[in-house]
């Protein structure tokens, strides 16, 4: 510590050129914290203790498949099972087509099972006795100015009315609240509308569920509880298949892309130059400063201390730029998320992002400081004092 | 000072005039610049006054083998990174773009977003099949194909044993295989008729498991029999095709169906098509050429991955600019004394500029190359495949690094490179001559 002085000074010689290198590291680091914040809200997606109790029970043929209402009651039979509720997708868009929503119709009971999700007592007895009543996200809700009262019409891209019109008229009672923010993304980009007045408003529909979710009184016999659902369906014309949601939500990512696969490789090439440029930038650092560690080592430095030294400057300058980075990443997500009124949510850089940013400075600085650090601690100093 | 700050100052200005009009350069726009740039070289007294400062420092590249290297390292990760990203967006447009033509059209009930959420009933089916403009085959028959788009969840190749995927399933008609000629049989048979039998195309096989030739699949309780592998060298290669009366059995679907895939007697034919189909009160329905149909679909998702790769890139770029700013402030301190003896022997300022310009945009251009090439023979037909937008299967499709896009990497090279070393260049000519030449 008693050098930290020192090694500041060194480090700041040449203003230009440590500024200049800090800019890099620095837009390094910030693009670390923005795509490891997608990769993990990816990788987050369904993995609650929640999503570990409840299960989702869709068609084994397709996913757009529906199944009878009439496997209600049989699955609530099931030993283990707490309590069951249906939805279907709504395939909502607001204005236009491309304003796509999050639109589910859900049975009256729905909201039982997603503890997460929280809303006002008054709110869900609204829902529930006005036919056309909505329930709306928050940040949803905040990317239309939708307010507690409004009459909103949304287009179904899936189901027209029994006119054949697909605009549809809900009226906005009550707005859902992620309780936990951390895995709040999705469900407050939720719209929820009753899933008898979709039925009914419908001819496409019939009486059918699109999916079920079922929530287990005990995780330890979630896989059990599972395959009984799976059993009573078996050999039928509507075979089903049972995941918990932890794993439904993860196979779906997975269809999407291989987003750990990307980032990673981005994130490769990124500090594959920054490597680069920071060690260009160290070496000329320290064989400018030659005849500096000569003197150093003459007046008494031992070599090892000059490889500290230099290995900690490195490192410092590192750790500036890699902090600047990710705490600009910090700033820059909620501005982005915000800015683009809820169509991008990203989560903020988290424990993890940190631990690994901090894990990656250290790393790199060591790396880069090492062949400039041991040239300064194999210098002679006759030779070095002599310019040869 | 006063004056270093203003000079700065208009250079940043300037700097943004030159990129913004660097954008919008086309290749030939580029090439005269280049010739432009060659001519004044080789004709006038400056620029060969320019050529021999240039000379200096590009022969003497060899000497900082290291820092130029950072450059042309710097550069190299940010067109390859930019070009790898851009390659997925142009690879799945154009897979969906060539999916359609202008010589056919897709008819959906009115408002449907894609074939998958629309239902035509019977009936209906049967005035749009008989609607004039649309072509028929020998026997007078139309060329149109009902059809029933459905998803099915298949066993992922190479996944673990429950893991299912989903894949596009498409109960064709009877003329479904008139209706599309780029669709050919490459391996068994098509489906008979009536039969639970599938064809499956080659980028479906390649995605899930038990799609070959005579193997069994299971859709829900049913067993299918894979008949034949089909290709078209499109999107509808991610698809598994079967007869739409089985496929309606089995989803339970009766007489209905999804949308009917016509021939046009020839493409003028489309609008009286149109009009006609759109106007007709029995029909709510719209009508689309499948060029647009599916050019529309790749729309949103091209859109979101040009902007992950620009975004990536741009960051990566500030990233390799500053390294490159760093190494020809460096080179540049290195040679001052050199370029002040210069400067005391009658060279302008000029040529000195334009020197240093040119070794960084020759490092830099060296960088976009190795990046741009990099990328090409890693990503250029790389298969991918995602869930694709107003589609219920995966699609797969190959990265394409074009033409365009290496043109594009190589553009942003030469920006990076542009400004890395137009500060120290200006630096460089601005230095006191007494100065640097003092200087140790």
């Amino acid at each position: 510590m008693k050098y930290l002085h020192l090694i500041w000074a060194s480090l700041f010689r040449r203003k230009t050129r440590t500024v200049l290198t800090l800019v890099s590291i620095i837009a390094a680091f910030l693009l670390f914290g923005l795509l490891d914040a997608v990769r993990s809200s990816f990788s987050q997606a369904g993995q609650s203790a929640n999503g570990a109790a409840r299960l989702q029970t869709g068609s084994k043929l397709s996913f757009i498949q529906t199944l009878p209402l009439s496997l209600t009651q049989q699955i609530e039979r099931v030993d283990g099972v707490k309590a069951v509720a249906y939805a279907n997708w709504f395939g909502g868009a607001y204005q236009d087509p491309h304003n796509q929503v999050f639109s589910f119709a859900v049975s009256p009971n729905y909201l039982d099972l997603f503890p997460e999700i929280a809303v006002g007592d008054d709110q869900r007895k609204a829902f529930a006795s006005t036919r056309t009543g909505a329930l709306v996200g928050e940040k949803l809700a905040q990317r239309f100015g939708w307010k507690v009262g409004d009459r909103i019409p949304l287009q179904s891209n899936i189901f027209p009315d029994r006119s054949g019109s697909k605009n549809w008229q809900f009226d906005v009672v009550g707005i859902l609240r992620a309780s936990d923010k951390k895995t709040g993304g999705w469900f407050d980009q939720m719209f929820l509308l009753n899933w008898k007045y979709f039925d009914d408003t419908t001819p496409y529909n019939q009486g059918a569920a699109g999916w079920y979710v079922t929530r287990v009184t005990d995780v330890n016999q979630a896989d059990r509880v599972a395959k009984a659902i799976d059993a009573l369906s078996a050999n039928s014309d509507h075979e089903t298949r049972t995941q918990t949601e932890q794993a439904a939500s993860a196979a779906w990512m997975k269809q999407i892309a291989d987003i750990g696969l990307i980032v990673g490789s981005i994130m490769g090439a990124v500090f594959f130059t920054l490597l680069l440029l920071s060690g260009n930038t160290m070496m000329q650092a320290v064989r400018e400063r030659t005849s500096e560690i000569a003197v150093l080592k003459t007046i008494g430095f031992s070599s090892r201390s000059v490889l500290a030294m230099v290995l900690a400057e490195s490192v410092l300058l590192l750790v500036l730029g890699g902090l600047a980075g990710l705490g600009l990443a910090t700033v820059i997500i909620p501005v982005v998320s915000a800015g683009s009124g809820g169509m991008l949510n990203l989560p903020s850089v988290g424990a993890g992002s940190w631990t690994l940013g901090l894990a990656l400075m250290a790393g790199i600085g060591i790396v880069v400081g090492a062949l400039p650090a041991w040239n300064a601690m194999r210098l002679n100093i006759v030779d070095a004092l002599a310019g040869r | 000072m006063r004056v270093t700050w203003l000079i700065n100052v208009g250079l940043v200005v300037l700097l943004a005039v030159v990129l913004a009009a660097w954008v919008m350069l086309p290749w030939p726009g580029a090439l005269a610049l280049a010739v432009l740039l060659a001519a004044w070289l080789l004709l006038t007294r400056r620029g060969r006054q320019t050529l021999s400062v240039a000379n200096v420092g590009i022969s003497t590249l060899s000497q900082r083998l290291g820092s130029s290297g950072v450059i042309v390292v710097g550069i190299a990760g940010v067109v390859g990174v930019l070009v790898s990203l851009l390659s997925m967006a142009e690879g799945y447009a154009e897979t969906l773009r060539k999916t359609g033509g202008t010589d056919s059209v897709i008819v959906m009930r009115g408002g449907s977003a894609s074939e998958v959420s629309s239902v035509l009933a019977r009936d209906s089916i049967a005035l749009i099949q008989q609607a004039d403009g649309i072509a028929r085959n020998d026997k007078g028959e139309p060329l149109a194909s009902e059809e029933l788009v459905v998803a099915a969840n298949l066993p992922v190749k190479g996944g673990a044993a429950d893991e299912t995927g989903s894949v596009q399933l498409r109960g064709i008609g009877e003329r479904g295989w008139a209706v599309r000629p780029q669709a050919k049989i490459i391996a068994g048979k098509s489906f008979g008729p009536g039969l639970r039998e599938l064809v499956v195309g080659q980028g479906a096989a390649r995605q899930f498991a038990g799609l070959v030739p005579g193997g069994t699949v299971r859709l829900g309780a049913q067993t299918w029999t894979v008949a034949g592998v089909f290709a078209t060298g499109d999107a509808l290669e991610s698809e598994i095709w079967a007869d739409g009366t089985v496929v309606s059995d089995t989803y339970r679907r009766g007489g209905s169906r999804t949308s009917v895939t016509a021939r046009l007697a020839d493409p003028q034919a489309f609008k009286t098509l149109k009009a006609a189909l759109e106007a007709n009160p029995q029909l709510q329905v719209d009508v689309t050429t499948t060029l647009d149909y599916f050019s529309k679909q790749s729309e949103g998702v091209t859109k979101v991955l040009r902007i992950i790769g620009i975004t990536v890139g741009s960051i990566m770029a500030i990233g390799a600019m500053f390294g490159a700013l760093n190494t020809m402030f460096a080179a540049v301190a290195a040679r001052a004394r050199e370029i002040a003896t210069l400067r005391a022997i009658g060279f302008s300022g000029l040529p000195v500029v334009v020197a240093v310009m040119l070794e960084t945009m020759l490092l830099a251009l060296a960088g976009g190359v190795i990046g741009g090439l990099l990328a090409w023979a890693i990503f250029d037909g790389y298969g991918a495949s995602t869930m694709a937008a107003g589609s219920v299967g995966k699609l797969s499709f190959a990265l394409r690094v074009s033409p365009d896009l290496l043109w594009t990497g190589l553009k942003w090279a030469l920006a990076i490179g542009f400004i890395g070393g137009l500060f120290p260049a200006v630096r460089a000519a601005r230095l006191p001559v007494t100065t640097a030449l003092r200087e140790l």
